[in-house]
């Protein structure tokens, strides 16, 4: 496919690998955000070509993971209604409960469906009418924008039956949340490049001053990677700390100006709680107050939940870069992606499961 | 669910007040909504997530960024062989 195999060719990565390969003096710890950004690169084995001395740390930036326990365990009771057809993103259904997942209750009888799209979850609610339609709005700033025009799409054509069970999270926050937390290592972030093309990435040079950061703008090909991790070892090497763009086909800095309004009129921001980490200020997006008739919790009296965490699973750490998936006990045994004890390993962009999925099961080499 | 993936716009059309597209993924393809990208237009390629193009691809940008990268490795081949003494420029 036109700008993917291009983005993939192993002579061309192999370039930018010498380059980095040869800038590097000291001992550098990066740490890709996005999910998607670990599973492209452990895939590749990129990971593994850096030279020693360059550790790269897997962030929190995977949206089904970070989604907090109390809001599956909210979905699940809402789908165990009958009046109830929940529509989620596929990635939602096998994460793990307090008891049980989406796709445990659908196997029960609950009406649970994978949209493609928030609009997919629109047409249930026109195609249902007396059907409550709930659509389970996870994701980051690349969601955000889709999740709130679901909304606005309701409001439009007056369907009373549909709602949003919002988990929207941002990423500047917990690149904040992780700088200022005692024991950080993390000297340089790749930003996740979906997220600027946005966001653009102006909202990132404060972070980058406040906390001597180079941050650089990174795409999803093996070749993007390459180059991020290459602007961001040619800062580090030279003691700059800037906002860097190694995705200029696709992110501009001042980002997608339709899609931010789209994201502002629907939503605002507010503290959230990131699963395995806690809460982290301002990190979220919530429905503004408008729009709280859409609000799932309210309409279905699920804000009181009682919810219980794994105690062998450590998504947590893994999801702060403090450890990798191979130093769980339970990686590979008691945890895979058919018997997942934490969200990381169900997620096509959680940590865990691009370990286990690309035969990572002993030492990363990193 | 941020793999986001280029694909080509062939087609476009309004549904239920929506800018709605036909975006091409390498021979399969779907329907899009094209509202955060008003400047859209049909052979352009958008950068798709969860059913809506958040971005338009830059061309010249793409081709600029590869570019480079191709002549560097020129640069360093032809370097590599006059280091090994073999004449400049002549395929091996």
């Amino acid at each position: 496919m036109k700008y993917l195999e291009e983005y993939r060719d192993a002579a061309l990565v192999r370039r930018v690998l010498d380059e980095i390969a040869a800038t590097v003096t000291g001992e550098w710890t990066l740490m890709e955000i996005c999910g998607g950004q670990t599973h492209s690169l452990v895939r590749s084995g990129l990971d593994r070509m850096l030279p020693p001395g360059l550790n790269l740390l897997h962030g929190p930036g995977c949206p089904v993971c970070i989604t907090p326990l109390e809001m599956i365990d909210r979905a699940l009771a809402i789908a165990a209604r009958e009046d109830v057809i929940v529509a989620s993103y596929g990635d939602m259904l096998r994460v793990p409960g307090t008891s049980g997942d989406l796709m445990g209750v659908r196997s029960t009888g609950a009406d649970v469906r994978v949209v493609y799209s928030p609009l997919d979850a629109v047409t249930l609610a026109r195609e249902n009418p007396d059907r409550e339609v709930v659509f389970f709005a996870i994701g980051f700033e690349t969601t955000a924008p889709a999740n709130a025009m679901s909304v606005l799409q309701a409001e439009r054509l007056g369907l009373e039956n549909f709602s949003v069970l919002v988990s929207q999270a941002t990423v500047p926050a917990a690149i904040r949340a992780i700088m200022s937390r005692p024991g950080g290592r993390v000297e340089a972030f790749l930003a996740a490049g979906h997220v600027c093309t946005v966001m653009g990435w102006s909202e990132y040079e404060p972070l980058a001053e406040e906390f001597s950061l180079p941050i650089v703008v990174t795409g999803f090909e093996p070749l993007d990677l390459a180059r991020g991790i290459a602007a961001a070892v040619h800062q580090l090497e030279a003691g700059r700390a800037e906002v860097e763009n190694a995705y200029g086909r696709a992110v501009s800095r001042e980002g997608n100006r339709e899609a931010r309004e789209l994201i502002d009129r629907v939503f605002e921001p507010c503290d959230r709680t990131w699963r395995g980490i806690g809460t982290i200020a301002m990190s979220g997006l919530g429905l503004r107050p408008e729009f709280t008739r859409f609000d799932a919790i309210e309409r279905f009296a699920v804000s009181e939940i009682d919810s219980a965490e794994s105690q062998i699973c450590i998504a947590g750490e893994i999801l702060q870069g403090r450890k990798k998936p191979i130093d769980c006990p339970a990686f590979g045994t008691d945890c895979t992606p058919a018997t997942p004890l934490g969200a990381t390993m169900v997620s096509s962009e959680g940590a865990c499961a691009a370990y286990y999925r690309y035969g990572r099961r002993e030492g990363a080499g990193s | 669910m941020c793999l986001g993936i280029p694909g080509k716009i062939i087609a476009t059309a309004e549904r239920d007040g929506l800018p709605m597209g036909t975006v091409d993924f390498g021979g399969v393809t779907r329907e899009v909504c094209l509202a955060p990208v008003p400047e859209a237009r049909i052979g352009d390629y958008a950068i798709v997530h969860v059913g809506f193009a958040i971005s338009l691809l830059d061309e010249d940008e793409a081709r600029a960024t590869l570019e480079a990268l191709r002549e560097l490795g020129e640069v360093e081949e032809e370097l590599a062989r006059e280091e090994a003494g073999e004449p400049a420029g002549e395929e091996t």
